[in-house]
């Protein structure tokens, strides 16, 4: 593997300075005959790692696979991903991780961690084997039934205390599934108006609320996926004050749309959780920029054609995400001013991998750290253009909108993944 | 400067797509035309050429034979695409339909469909004109339109009339219609209904909101009935249909506390003995019987204004041959 | 993304400006033309009995109204001062028997409004203001057979400017005016435009036919 000398990047936005790998890892010396990338202007950040993605494989290939879904990811300047568990068959035995875990390290984009469900085949009504899919190759630690809640409080419960036994989270996807029956989008002044069955915040808040008293009361440490709404938030804030240990992630859609954008009935925007109101997209910038909200998971959700190109309520929910999280954030954090570069870093690489126990990603840039990292042109602009992602689906809302920021060049273990933001 | 074609939107989706002049335009235009009901020649000649395809997924014969009326009273050309059991579940998707329908060179598309929002997608995949019979529990434009109407022939006015919507109006799309459609000729709306039939968002909406029936009918002029469904029951929106008959159906003893020239209408269905009691449906006051004949008119009067004249594309082309025309 | 063309632009007649147009016809001019096609009306048809004056909207009806109101006063003096029965006046619109409807966006429409007694046996007189193509006229006709059966059609206008492009002809002319097709007729009326009067100016653009 070839040595590389990256020239004058901004480290976390800082003063320009050079970046030395050999051999997987950084160090602290220019090598000799080594390849050379001028980095003159371009931010260096730790490599990104997304805490929930879905890879779609196996079984709805389709839609997406985990070569053509970590390429994506790896466009978008990631180095680690989690891959959701709701494939088909589902990942509740170590078999189908150990699979999916496979599967990434020959496709060689980036890490791929595959998340275990919670529940046998997500039914929530009785455990995974959760020690076994954390002894695997594929050394879980995440396990979520996303797409589905954890409803069953005694379930929950149980889980919660079980993982404790190999450093493992549960994930929760917040929403309790009586008072969502048959929603289409959030619950408000727009989904009275365009006649579509609503989805209250208080189904996700009231989950939320419950299972943070839980994991306080087992003493265990909880997760939150796609946290969505400003009660969420308070939520979070109030359990974290009181030293329990809960962590939170946003998407990067949901720091920026609002569910104005659902009048036009495409269903490109229908999402789970739906897309809220822009009280509750400020709360979230807010919550974001102040670390209530730990990090930014883009819940990358790949969609084929037929499953989008629709009535509303007949489409499915989802929308991509991996290619654009970057720029997402950027146009709503950095440009905004709520968060630097060193911010970003922090809620979009350590963070996550912190709470995915992968010590060899979000590691400061220091020698001695393996070279996992992304450099990042801050001043470019670029329209989004479904028809040219790597993604095998086509289903993300910013089509034709131009967005701030471009992932120039991505690095896996020393190895480039992208180049001058191509695959490499 | 505007003119009819400029007062309309190109589809007719939401009765909040109309402004005041649009509406107007509609209702005198459909006054026009309902003249021609009295006819022996019960036909116009202006569609001629025209196809209108009556895209329905959900069963109504009422409104799909209203359109079919109306369209074949301008000469149209009328097919009866009826994509109930042809619909997603089959495997023909919305957007394969909208294709064929422009194989077919449909001109306008009347499509009533179970899904919100449905017209709305069918809009961006053909090029004529959609006509939005009913979506989901979103808007119903037309009912609201011949509704309009009705007030107007019967009360001679709409501007500051009194207008109690009456039932499930969460669900309802005829009442998001009606209340737009209202507001915007200057009218006085109030829904009433049990708190658990109204939308969460209902006071952002341009009308007043009560629970009591009783309080709000000596102050109306029109009561509108909307149906209810029984089996709202099970959703756990009224005990049962008995309480809600007691608490919010329009019966005799009611209807005697209307002003004297108060009207009674209803979209129809009816369910009989829920939301309205057999002589009330039945009274002079009732309007039930005329909005079904307004319907055809008002649904001639929309398809004129969207079909009547050129296309935008027809009239860039024609504009080469000649600098316009006058009455001559 | 919708794919749809762009809203309706809005079309415009052809008009000239009427201040750069010479007079014609004055008030006086305008009220003697029409006192004149009364009485032609009276004498061709032997009297009013079986008339039915139908204006094409917009300034026919006036014109009708006008007209109308004449021939009563004609039958009246004719029958020694006894007022005769109502005259049966009304107006028939064209707009949806146009031929050129495709050709500009959609047109509002006028009123219809045929007597009580209907048409059927009678001698339907038609009044527009001007006569030109006779499109509008041939309109007229299809719109009548639509609603009866006249025993005939009679056509009195107040202008004939020419260029006629089907096989109709007026039975009453107010003036004969003849034309050229850079050239526009403007005419007011009282009940429309604050005073009577017929002009002739030029037309702000070019027609190559006489649409």
């Amino acid at each position: 593997m070839p040595d590389w000398i990256i020239r004058g990047a901004r480290l976390l936005g800082a003063n320009p300075t050079d970046l030395f790998i050999v051999g997987g890892e950084l160090v602290d010396s220019a090598p000799i005959g080594a390849q050379v990338l001028d980095a003159d202007g371009l931010i260096a950040l730790p490599g990104l790692v997304d805490l929930h993605t879905h890879l779609r494989e196996p079984g709805r290939e389709d839609a997406e696979t985990v070569e053509t879904g970590t390429l994506a990811a790896a466009l978008g300047g990631f180095t680690a991903v989690h891959a959701m568990a709701n494939t088909e068959p589902v990942a509740d035995v170590a078999g189908v991780v150990e699979q999916v875990w496979r599967l990434g390290v020959e496709a060689g984009h980036c890490d791929v961690h595959p998340v275990g469900a919670v529940t046998v085949g997500l039914r929530g009504e009785q455990l995974a084997e959760l020690g076994a899919m954390a002894d695997s190759a594929a050394r879980v630690r995440v396990f979520s039934d996303d797409g589905h809640c954890v409803h069953d409080p005694l379930l929950m419960r149980r889980a919660l205390e079980y993982v404790k036994a190999f450093d493992g989270v549960v994930a929760q996807h917040a929403q309790d599934p009586r008072l969502t029956e048959g929603a289409q989008m959030n619950e408000g002044a727009q989904s009275a108006r365009l006649g579509l069955a609503g989805w209250p915040a208080v189904a996700e808040e009231a989950v939320i609320a419950r299972d943070c008293l839980l994991a306080a009361h087992v003493g265990s440490r909880v997760h939150f996926c796609h946290v969505s709404t400003a009660g969420s938030v308070e939520i979070v804030r109030w359990a974290k004050r009181k030293g329990w240990n809960v962590t939170a992630e946003v998407t990067p859609h949901h720091l920026l749309l609002s569910d104005d954008v659902v009048a036009s009935y495409d269903p490109v925007f229908k999402v789970n959780p739906p897309l809220r109101s822009s009280e509750d997209v400020e709360a979230l910038r807010d919550a974001l920029a102040d670390g209530t909200i730990d990090a930014v998971a883009t819940d990358h959700a790949p969609h084929a054609l037929e499953d989008k190109e629709t009535e509303w309520a007949a489409a499915a929910f989802g929308m991509t995400g991996l290619e654009t999280a970057l720029s997402v954030v950027a146009a709503a954090m950095v440009e905004t001013g709520r968060l630097d570069w060193s911010g970003v870093a922090d809620r979009m690489s350590v963070r996550p991998a912190r709470i995915g126990r992968l010590t060899a990603q979000g590691q400061p840039l220091l020698p001695g750290a393996p070279a996992n990292l992304v450099l990042v042109d801050p001043s470019a602009r670029v329209v989004v253009d479904p028809s040219t992602s790597a993604s095998r689906s086509r289903n993300t809302p910013y089509a034709g909108r131009e967005l701030p920021a471009r992932v120039v060049a991505t690095f896996l273990r020393g190895r480039p993944t992208v180049l001058d933001g191509k695959p490499a | 400067m505007t003119t009819p074609a400029t007062t309309l939107p190109q589809h007719l989706l939401s009765a909040g797509d109309l402004s005041r002049e649009g509406a107007l335009l509609i209702l005198d235009t459909a006054e026009e035309l309902a003249r021609v009901a009295d006819r022996p020649i019960k036909k116009l000649p202006t569609l001629r050429g025209r196809t209108v395809v009556n895209l329905f997924f959900e069963d109504s014969t009422r409104t799909r034979t209203s359109f079919e009326v109306a369209a074949k009273r301008l000469s149209a050309d009328v097919i009866n695409f009826s994509a109930k059991g042809s619909s997603v579940s089959k495997g023909e998707s919305l957007k394969d339909t909208a294709l064929t329908l422009e194989a077919m060179g449909a001109d306008a598309v009347v499509c009533r469909h179970g899904a919100s929002g449905a017209p709305h997608r069918l809009a961006n995949w053909i090029r004529g004109s959609v006509v939005n019979a009913g979506d989901g529990t979103h808007e119903h434009p037309t009912q609201a339109l011949l509704d309009a109407y009705t007030m107007r022939n019967r009360l001679g006015r709409i501007e500051q009339l009194r207008v109690a919507i009456v039932g499930d109006v969460l669900h309802s799309r005829v009442a998001r219609s009606n209340v737009l459609l209202l507001s915007t000729l200057g009218a006085e709306v109030t829904v009433v209904a049990p708190p658990t039939l109204l939308p969460v968002g209902v006071e952002h909406w341009p009308c007043a909101v009560s629970y009591d029936l009783d309080g709000v009918l000596p102050k109306s002029d029109v009561v509108m009935m909307l149906r209810v469904q029984r089996e709202r029951m099970y959703g756990g929106f009224f005990p049962t249909t008995r309480e809600y008959s007691r608490r919010y159906g329009l019966d005799a003893r009611r209807m005697a506390t209307l002003p004297d020239d108060a009207i009674v209408m209803h979209p129809g269905p009816m369910n009989r003995g829920v939301e309205i009691a057999a002589e009330v449906a039945d009274s002079v006051r009732s309007t039930i019987v005329e909005q079904v004949a307004n319907g055809v008119s008002v649904r001639m009067a929309v398809l004129y204004l969207l079909l009547g004249g050129a296309y935008p594309d027809e009239i860039a082309r024609s504009a080469h041959d000649f600098a316009g025309a006058s009455v001559a | 993304m919708s794919v749809h063309p762009p809203a309706r632009p809005p079309q415009r007649p052809v008009t000239g400006d009427p201040a750069a147009a010479r007079t014609v016809l004055d008030a006086a001019d305008v009220g003697r033309a029409l006192t004149r096609i009364a009485h032609e009306i009276v004498e061709r048809n032997h009297g009013a009995g079986d008339v039915v004056i139908l204006g094409i909207p917009t300034r026919g009806v006036s014109l009708a109204q006008r007209i109308g109101a004449r021939v009563s006063a004609i039958e009246a003096d004719g029958a020694g001062g006894d007022a005769s029965p109502g005259l049966p006046i009304g107006s028939v619109d064209v707009t949806m028997y146009r031929d050129d409807l495709r050709l500009r966006g959609v047109r509002a429409l006028e009123s219809t409004d045929i007597p009580a007694d209907g048409i059927d046996g009678k001698v339907v007189v038609l009044v527009d203001d001007v006569l030109f193509s006779g499109r509008t006229v041939r309109a007229a006709l299809d719109a009548l057979s639509d609603l009866g059966r006249p025993r005939a059609v009679q056509l009195a206008v107040l202008v004939d400017r020419g260029h006629r492009e089907l096989p109709i002809r007026a039975d009453y002319v107010g003036k004969n005016i003849p034309t050229s097709l850079t050239e526009t007729v403007h005419v007011l009326l009282d009940e429309t435009d604050g005073r009577d009067a017929v002009l002739l100016g030029p037309a702000d653009l070019e027609r190559r036919d006489a649409r």
